[in-house]
């Protein structure tokens, strides 16, 4: 059985080390933070807020207080505040120690794709590109195939890239996979996928 | 030098001009000076160009001033929740330069310190690095991008004194101290002016240096996803 969004969620909070300050992007990577434990994890949110606590209760929204998703949030005992471009710094200054984030297309040689499909609506690449070029360790959560079960892992992007040799280890809903020498290497599998399948599914070179 | 003024339209009083560059802080609908921007809008100031993280929605933010094509040229890093911004842009009546969150905040707030470009490595192989200088440090390549010099800013914060020092509030800090830097001239909106000396001077975000004319007013603030879990969790 492949793994399903909460399962991918779950696997990506095991790359997350007590200690560490980390930059969760939107979608499956927002559940991620459902599932760190008790490990000591410092949220950050790129329009400007390190320790970002859960959703508000009703009636407790704040309209100063949003994550980079432009929800509401809180804040803990730990949060600090600051501007952007000190935001920004930290990201780009390799101050974060990882990113978690989705993806169109990601390349055998960490080439990542998310931000724009040529012809359609361009919304803008906001911190992605930043944070892909300053984190240490980028981590892509996304399915494997995309809704016409081509694969997402690809020999190279065909879609404008958000970096180049970014990305460092992919969680698919098929297994895990990391970015090396010549290609992906495989980590894992879910529960119940082989390898052969996971192979079956992967345009990109695989080495051993 | 008094920087307190009535009212957002006399603070922003012989500072407008067709084809002017605004600098302008706040993130999504979040700590933006609505109060000035509602003025830019009854002045009718035209042709204007904005660097700004984003371009509100259709009726708050700078979405007013797509409404009345008082907006030539945005410069942004994420642009989507505004369909009347998306309209005109596909009609290529307005330009659009995408750049970098980290990019932008850091160009306002070089320009502002004085410093005409800097080298990053955001966005290296990618659309935003063509045509601009490529150079490599340390092993590493790096691109040239420029501080942003603007004619005029506009920003948002909690709380200043008369001198202008500003407070900030939670998230709603964010593009509005590097905005602020990048402008010849500042105008700053808030909450609360309150009296001289009752700022304590360590907690200060933001040095009076920085804001030449002050207003205070009433705020909208308004929440552009409101995302809340049940109580029985909390």
């Amino acid at each position: 059985m492949p793994w399903d969004r909460n399962q991918m969620a779950a696997r990506a909070a095991e790359e997350l080390e007590d200690g560490m300050y980390v930059n969760l992007g939107i979608g499956i990577p927002t559940l991620v933070a459902n599932y760190v434990g008790d490990k000591d994890i410092t949220l950050q949110s790129e329009n400007g807020m390190l320790g970002m606590g859960p959703f508000p209760v009703e009636g407790e929204e704040d309209p100063d207080l949003i994550n980079a998703g432009k929800q509401t949030i809180t804040e803990l005992a730990r949060t600090s505040y600051f501007d952007s471009a000190t935001s920004f710094g930290m990201i780009r200054g390799g101050k974060i120690a990882a990113a978690i984030l989705g993806a169109m297309e990601v390349a055998e040689n960490g080439d990542l794709a998310n931000w724009m499909i040529p012809g359609k609506l361009v919304k803008g690449m906001g911190g992605a590109m930043d944070l892909v070029a300053g984190v240490k360790k980028v981590v892509v959560v996304m399915d494997h195939t995309n809704k016409h079960g081509d694969s997402k892992l690809l020999k190279a992007c065909t879609l404008p890239l958000t970096g180049k040799n970014v990305v460092n280890r992919i969680i698919t809903n098929l297994g895990v996979l990391d970015v090396v020498d010549g290609g992906l290497k495989i980590i894992e599998t879910a529960a119940g996928v082989t390898e052969d399948e996971l192979r079956a599914a992967t345009e990109a070179t695989i080495v051993n | 030098m008094k920087k307190v003024y009535g009212s957002a339209a006399e603070a922003l009083d012989g500072l407008l001009f067709d084809g002017m560059f605004i600098s302008a802080g706040g993130f999504g609908l979040c700590g933006i000076p609505e109060l000035l921007l509602q003025a830019i809008k009854e002045a009718g100031t035209k042709d204007l160009t904005f660097a700004s993280n984003n371009a509100g929605v259709d009726d708050f933010g700078i979405g007013i001033l797509l409404q009345t094509r008082q907006v030539r040229k945005m410069i942004s890093s994420y642009v989507g929740e505004n369909a009347e911004f998306m309209r005109q842009y596909l009609s290529g009546e307005l330009e659009l330069e995408f750049n970098p969150q980290g990019t932008l905040a850091e160009r306002m707030r070089a320009g502002g310190s004085g410093i005409p470009g800097f080298y990053t490595k955001t966005g290296v192989g990618t659309q935003i690095a063509e045509g601009k200088e490529h150079k490599d440090f340390d092993g590493e390549t790096y691109i040239l991008e420029r501080g942003i010099v603007a004619d005029l800013s506009i920003v948002k914060a909690w709380k200043a004194d008369d001198t202008g020092n500003l407070v900030f509030r939670k998230t709603a800090r964010n593009f509005n101290p590097p905005a602020a830097m990048s402008g010849k001239v500042c105008v700053a909106e808030v909450e609360e002016i309150v009296p001289r000396g009752s700022l304590d001077p360590d907690h200060i975000h933001l040095p009076g240096i920085y804001v030449h004319r002050l207003v205070q007013g009433e705020h909208e603030k308004r929440i552009e996803q409101r995302t809340t879990r049940k109580r029985e969790d909390a």
